[in-house]
C-alpha cells in the first residue's frame, strides 16, 4: 500500500499526524515556551525506541521477556563507564554500548529461550535483577546513588548538550528503528517468529529451526534497547541502577500492551499514551480533589487491570483491523 | 567457628521467612496456574496490618495474631475481585494486572499511613539473647522466627500431605479440570488457597519487620527473590521451595558476613562493603541459572 493510499486509513492518518506532531515538536514547544515538555517529549522518543525493541519478541514473538530495562542499563552504563574512563567520543561509546547490550541479550537468549512460559518470565526477570545488582555493587561508579556523566561528543557533527538537537537526533533514530521494525515484521524472518508465537511445533516441525530465530530477534531486540539505554543516559547526563530497575520492566510490558502487541505502531502510541497518563492523572485527580493528584498511582494501577481484562488489543485496535 | 554458626542460623532464619513467602507464590502457581507479582504486597500490607493493631493492642503477640485473619480476609477479597478473572488468562495478562495491583497497593499504604516508614520495636519477652550451645548467646527475637517459621513449614506440610484440603490441592496441582469435572468446589478451593497464601506472606512481613523496617515497596524486591526461589525449587513444588530457600538464606547471609573481609584483601573496605551485598545477590541469580540450565523444570518440578 502506497504511504497516500494508508493516508486514507484512520490508522495511517493517526500515524501521519502523530509523527508530524513529533517531529515538529521543538518549533512548538519554543514557540510556546515550554522547555518541560520537550524534556518529556525526548524521553517518549526514547522509551518509544525500547518499546519497539521489546515488542520485536513480546508482540511478535509471544515471548514475555521481564527484563527488557537492564538493556537501559546496558546502554546506558557503557557511555557512563567509558566517559569516566576518558573515552567521550560517541563514536566508541555507541557501538560498546549497542553491541554489549546485543552480547548480552545472546547470553540471556541462549539459556531462557531453552525455557517455557513462566520459567521464561522469571528467567529473563532474574538476569536482569543480576546486572541490576552489579551496578549496584559498583561502588567505582556511584553504585546505588548513580553517576552524574558527561555526555557523548560527536565533534562537528553533533551537540547532544543542546535538547533541540537531541531532540531531532532520537526522533530520526525513532524513525530508523520503525523502518528496521516494519522490514523485520514482513520479513521471512518475521514470519517464522510471528509463526513460531501461534504454533511452535508446527514451525519446528516444517524444518524451521524456531530456537536460533527466537535467538537471533531476541538479539536485535537487546540491541535497540541498548541503543535506547545509551540516549536515556545522554538525556539526563545521569545513569543509575534505577535505570534498569524490574518496575521499568514492567512499565515497558504496559506500554507495549496499552498500545497494541505485535503492531507496528502499537508501542508509539503506547509510550505516548502512558506517558500521557503519568503527566495528566495527577492534575486531573487534583481537579477531583485538592491533594489527591499525589496519589495517582492508585487509580492508574486499577487501569491496568482493566486493560489486562478487557482491552488486549490495545490504542491499536481502535482503528479498526490492521492490513497484513 | 562461633561466628560462623550465628550466621548460618541467621541464614536458616531468613530462608524459613523467604519460605513462607515463596510458599504461597508456588501454590497458588501450581494450583491456579497464576502468576501473582502482588504476592509481594500482602508481605507488605501484613507488616502495615499488624504495625497498627499492635498499636491498638499493645501487644505484638495479640497484634500480630489479629494481623492474620485481617490479610486472610484481604487475600479473599482481592482473589474475588481480581485474580479470579485471570486464572484462565495467559501469563502475560496475569503479569500485567498483578503489576498494576502492586502499584494500588503501594500507593494505599501512602495514603492511609502516609510516605514515611514504621519501625516495629521487638517484643518485651524477645528483647534478649538464648544460649542455643553453651556459651553461646543468640538473639531471642530471630530464634523465635526460627521457631515459628520451622513450626508452620511442618503445618504446611502436615496439610499439603495428610489432610483431605491437602489431597485436594495435591489434586489441582497435577489436574485442575479433573478435580473440578469430580465435583469438588473448585472457586471454593481457590479462594482458601490464595488466602492461606496471604496469611504466610503477612506472617513473614510482619515477622521481618522488626529485623528491617516497615516500608512501602518492602515487598517488591523480596518477592523477586521468591519468584527466584520458587523457579530453583520447581514451580508448585512445596519441598522445592523449602529447600532452595534455604540454600538462598545461606548464600545471602554467608555472603554477606564473609565477603566482605576476604574483598578487603584486595579492594578498599568501603568497595568491599558495598560490593559484597551486591556480590551474594548476583550468586543467587547465577545458581538459578546453573539449576536451570541443569534441570530446566527446577529442582523438584515436574518433568513435563
Amino acid at each position: 500500500m502506497s504511504i497516500v493510499a494508508s493516508l486514507r486509513t484512520p490508522r495511517g492518518l493517526a500515524v501521519a499526524l502523530l509523527l508530524l506532531a513529533l517531529a515538529v515538536l521543538p518549533l512548538l514547544t519554543q514557540a510556546f515556551d515550554q522547555r518541560y515538555l520537550l524534556s518529556i517529549g525526548t524521553r517518549i522518543v526514547i522509551w518509544a525506541i525500547a518499546a519497539i525493541s521489546l515488542n520485536m519478541i513480546l508482540g511478535y514473538g509471544g515471548l514475555v521477556s521481564f527484563g527488557h530495562a537492564v538493556f537501559f542499563g546496558i546502554g546506558g552504563y557503557a557511555v557512563g563507564i567509558l566517559g569516566a574512563h576518558g573515552v567521550v567520543t560517541g563514536w566508541i561509546q555507541w557501538p560498546v554500548g549497542i553491541l554489549a547490550a546485543a552480547a548480552w541479550a545472546a547470553l540471556v537468549g541462549a539459556l531462557s529461550l531453552r525455557t517455557r512460559g513462566v520459567y521464561f518470565i522469571m528467567i529473563t526477570l532474574a538476569f536482569a535483577q543480576l546486572v541490576y545488582y552489579v551496578g549496584v555493587g559498583l561502588e567505582a561508579y556511584g553504585a546505588d546513588d548513580g553517576l552524574n556523566i558527561s555526555r557523548s561528543r560527536f565533534p562537528g557533527l553533533v551537540d547532544l548538550r543542546d535538547k533541540t538537537s537531541f531532540y531531532w537526533l532520537c526522533f530520526a533514530l525513532l524513525l530508523g528503528t520503525l523502518w528496521f521494525c516494519s522490514r523485520f515484521a514482513n520479513s521471512r524472518f518475521g514470519f517464522v517468529i510471528r509463526g513460531a508465537k501461534s504454533n511452535d511445533l508446527r514451525m519446528t516441525a516444517l524444518g524451521f529451526p524456531v530456537f536460533r530465530y527466537r535467538l537471533a530477534a531476541f538479539t536485535l531486540s537487546g540491541a535497540f534497547g541498548g541503543l535506547a539505554g545509551i540516549l536515556l543516559a545522554n538525556e539526563g547526563a545521569y545513569i543509575s541502577p534505577a535505570m534498569m530497575s524490574w518496575v521499568k520492566s514492567g512499565d515497558l510490558i504496559v506500554i507495549v500492551v496499552l498500545g497494541g502487541m505485535g503492531t507496528l505502531f502499537g508501542p508509539l502510541f503506547g509510550t505516548i499514551a502512558f506517558f500521557v497518563l503519568e503527566e495528566s492523572l495527577p492534575p486531573l485527580l487534583d481537579l477531583v480533589r485538592k491533594g489527591w493528584g499525589e496519589y495517582w498511582q492508585i487509580a492508574f494501577g486499577p487501569l491496568l487491570v482493566l486493560i489486562a481484562l478487557y482491552a488486549r488489543g490495545g490504542i491499536d485496535s481502535l482503528f479498526g483491523r490492521r492490513h497484513g | 567457628m562461633d561466628y560462623l554458626l550465628l550466621q548460618m542460623l541467621n541464614g536458616v532464619q531468613l530462608g524459613l521467612l523467604m519460605f513462607l513467602l515463596a510458599a504461597g507464590l508456588t501454590l497458588t502457581f501450581g494450583i491456579m496456574d497464576l502468576v501473582n507479582l502482588a504476592h509481594g504486597s500482602l508481605y507488605m500490607m501484613g507488616a502495615y496490618i499488624a504495625w497498627t493493631l499492635i498499636g491498638w493492642t499493645d501487644s505484638f503477640v495479640l497484634g500480630a495474631l489479629l494481623a492474620l485473619p485481617v490479610t486472610f480476609l484481604l487475600g479473599v477479597a482481592v482473589e474475588a475481585v481480581v485474580m479470579r478473572r485471570l486464572y484462565a488468562r495467559d501469563h502475560l495478562d496475569q503479569v500485567l494486572a498483578t503489576f498494576g495491583l502492586i502499584l494500588f497497593f503501594n500507593e494505599l499504604v501512602r495514603v492511609i499511613w502516609g510516605p514515611a516508614g514504621k519501625s516495629l520495636t521487638v517484643p518485651a519477652f524477645l528483647n534478649r539473647t538464648v544460649e542455643i550451645l553453651p556459651g553461646v548467646p543468640y538473639p531471642a527475637y530471630r530464634f523465635a522466627i526460627i521457631v515459628v517459621g520451622a513450626v508452620v513449614a511442618l503445618l504446611l506440610a502436615w496439610l499439603v500431605a495428610r489432610t483431605r484440603l491437602g489431597m485436594l490441592i495435591r489434586a489441582g496441582a497435577s489436574n485442575r479440570r479433573m478435580i473440578a469435572a469430580l465435583g469438588v468446589n473448585i472457586e471454593l478451593l481457590f479462594t482458601l488457597v490464595f488466602g492461606l497464601g496471604a496469611v504466610f506472606a503477612a506472617l513473614a512481613g510482619l515477622m521481618a519487620a522488626p529485623l528491617t523496617s516497615v516500608k512501602i515497596g518492602m515487598g517488591d524486591d523480596i518477592l523477586i527473590v521468591a519468584f527466584v526461589i520458587i523457579v530453583i525449587g520447581g514451580i508448585g513444588s512445596i519441598k522445592g521451595a523449602f529447600v532452595a530457600a534455604m540454600i538462598v538464606g545461606q548464600i545471602d547471609i554467608v555472603g554477606r558476613a564473609f565477603l566482605p573481609d576476604f574483598l578487603k584483601t584486595f579492594m578498599t573496605a568501603s568497595a568491599a562493603s558495598s560490593a559484597a551485598p551486591a556480590i551474594s545477590q548476583v550468586l543467587v541469580y547465577l545458581l538459578m541459572a546453573g539449576v536451570l540450565i541443569w534441570r530446566p523444570t527446577g529442582l523438584f518440578g515436574q518433568r513435563t
